[in-house]
């Protein structure tokens, strides 16, 4: 069962910004094929009447009251951006 | 009549009134300096760990309950991802399959007629952060301080047929979420933003045509003008024999038109899945019912209240339960005593068109209820006419000042000395002999002439239906 085509392999690359070469789109798809047929061993179970899981932990509902809390000084905020102005974070042009 | 039938369907975001931002403690307020409430978490710094505001989760389940939703006793949230500078983590954390709310509706009324929308459903997830692009290109400035502000989705079904309902369910929506008070939903500051999905098929048709999704439209006004604009352009498409092809379009204010911002090829391909750092939510019943007894009078059944026990017109009901300021006024004003419909005109007609005419809103009014109650039984009492009420209520919605006192400090107290009246009255009489002959010779405009002669010398403190009745009694002894 071959899961993922080198198409799809590029696809994804492309949403994820990443920019892939000839080697790696297709060691990728090699790599995340494999990947697919060892977790395809799960479909031997039958999980029929097992609901989905969403998280690895049964923990739930854990929330924090409504209380505010000190934000981080604007310096602290812009020490790690590549370049700011005026306070903000300062990228190249977007549009939409 | 055009050949095609439009469907819309629209989707609503509201920011919740919380102090502190849905997965962290920094604030919400808006209007602060760029970048000054914002921490590790909402930065989207690695290694950080979110934690749920209980607070936005309730305000969530109490939209939905007003909006007659089902709510989700077992949910998530899940991160959707996109590529945009206004997402410091490049995935906004939102909800995917399992809403808080779903299945709910709400009934609008459009030319007298009642009509119910769908909600497909209502979901919590997180605002994003504020680009401003330069003029001079090149670059944009990034604000995210409204990252993590908690924020309501509300999807309609697409069971709006004219752009008209669409602003009805606009106004309806926004004012249920007034009264549950969980936004204050002031389009001007973005906290109520409105995206439409509109399409046009031939009638009979039952599957769906292409849509567009309609974004940039800041006011009610402007969205009802901005699918006005659409259904148009979609139909003349069509009719030439084109075809409507799927995009974003945004509306142009200025241009009054709708232009494409960019078409969708793998726009929606959000990969969503559950986010692992913040963990399940289960609702239960008891924490539903706790939510749901929170809940005020919501404008339907104040509207209903104000036909059933004050025998208002709907319409008048409907106008002043539309905001939760107009109609808690109201409430207050009666409860003083003053004659329900009275009030009812006194904010509808007068309050309206002063708000109007000097560009105010509510919470400029200094007037209180009890200065407004107040006034009215002046009226009622005979103290001042209705027609000096209007300067007492100027001055009332600008200062605040007891009526009382207004009427005190300009000396506007009604002239109901019939003595002192008839003296006034027989004087212009007197002095207008020219009227005093068309009146005799038939003409029975001049009683009128005489009326504005008398409250002229009174400055229009003058009782007038004694002036009417002292006039017609003056001229008919003459």
């Amino acid at each position: 069962m071959s899961a993922i085509t080198r198409k799809e392999v590029e696809h994804v690359a492309n949403l994820a910004r990443l920019q892939l070469t000839e080697d790696e789109a297709e060691r990728y798809t090699k790599d995340l094929n494999a990947i697919l047929e060892f977790a395809a061993k799960l479909n031997e179970l039958d999980t029929f009447n097992v609901a989905p899981t969403s998280h690895a932990t049964d923990v739930k509902n854990v929330m924090r009251e409504d209380v505010n809390r000190p934000s981080l000084p604007r310096e602290e905020v812009l020490k790690n951006a590549p370049d700011h102005e005026e306070g903000q974070f300062k990228v190249p042009a977007v549009f939409e | 009549m055009s050949k095609y039938e439009t469907v819309i369907g629209l989707e609503v975001h509201a920011e919740l009134s919380t102090n502190s931002k849905i997965f962290c403690g920094c604030k919400t307020e808006f209007g602060a300096e760029p970048n000054t409430h914002t921490c590790p978490i909402c930065l989207g710094h690695p290694g950080v760990l979110p934690v749920t505001n209980k607070q936005a989760v309730e305000f969530a389940m109490k939209a939905a309950l007003a909006l007659n939703c089902e709510i989700s006793r077992e949910t998530k949230f899940d991160r959707k991802n996109y590529f945009y500078p206004d997402s410091p983590k490049a995935y906004q954390i939102s909800q995917f399959d399992q809403p808080i709310g779903y299945n709910g509706w709400i009934d609008i009324e459009v030319n007298g007629e009642t009509k119910r929308i769908g909600i497909t459903r209502l979901h919590l997830e997180e605002d994003a952060g504020k680009l401003t692009h330069s003029d001079f290109g090149g670059e944009s400035l990034v604000d995210f301080n409204r990252v993590g502000v908690p924020l309501v989705e509300i999807v309609s079904e697409p069971d709006i047929r004219t752009p008209e309902e669409a602003r009805a369910y606009l106004e309806k929506l926004k004012a249920i979420i007034q009264y549950t008070e969980v936004s204050d939903v002031r389009m001007e500051q973005g906290s109520l933003r409105c995206d439409a999905n509109v399409s046009i098929r031939p009638y009979g048709q039952e599957e769906f045509g292409t849509k567009a999704e309609l974004k940039n439209m800041n006011s009610f006004r402007n969205v009802q003008m901005g699918l006005e604009y659409e259904v148009m352009r979609q139909t003349e498409v069509v009719s030439s024999g084109g075809k409507v092809v799927q995009e974003t379009r945004r509306w142009d204010e200025a241009n009054k038109k709708t232009l494409t911002m960019r078409s969708k090829e793998e726009a929606h391909d959000y990969r969503y899945f559950p986010d692992p750092d913040l963990v399940r939510m289960q609702i239960s019943e008891e924490w539903i019912e706790a939510v749901r007894a929170t809940i005020p009078e919501l404008p339907d059944a104040r509207q209903a209240r104000y036909v059933n026990d004050f025998g208002l017109s709907k319409d008048d009901a409907g106008v002043l339960t539309m905001s939760k300021e107009t109609a808690d006024f109201f409430d207050e004003t009666v409860k003083t005593g003053a004659e329900p419909k009275a009030v009812a005109n006194w904010l509808m007609v007068d309050l309206l068109a002063h708000l109007n005419a000097n560009n105010l809103v509510f919470a400029d009014v200094k007037m209180t209820p009890q200065g407004l109650g107040e006034m009215i039984k002046l009226i009622a009492d005979g103290t001042i006419s209705s027609k000096i009420a209007k300067t007492v209520f100027k001055e009332m919605v600008e200062t605040g000042k007891e009526p009382k006192k207004i009427v005190e400090e300009k000396g506007l107290v009604q002239i109901s000395d019939e003595g002192a009246l008839r003296q006034i009255v027989v004087d212009a009489i007197n002095s207008n002999p020219q009227a005093v002959a068309d009146y005799k010779s038939g003409n029975e405009k001049a009683a009128a002439f005489f009326v504005g002669q008398v409250m002229k010398q009174t400055k229009g403190k003058a009782n007038p239906p004694m002036v009417n009745k002292l006039i017609a009694e003056v001229l008919k002894e003459m």
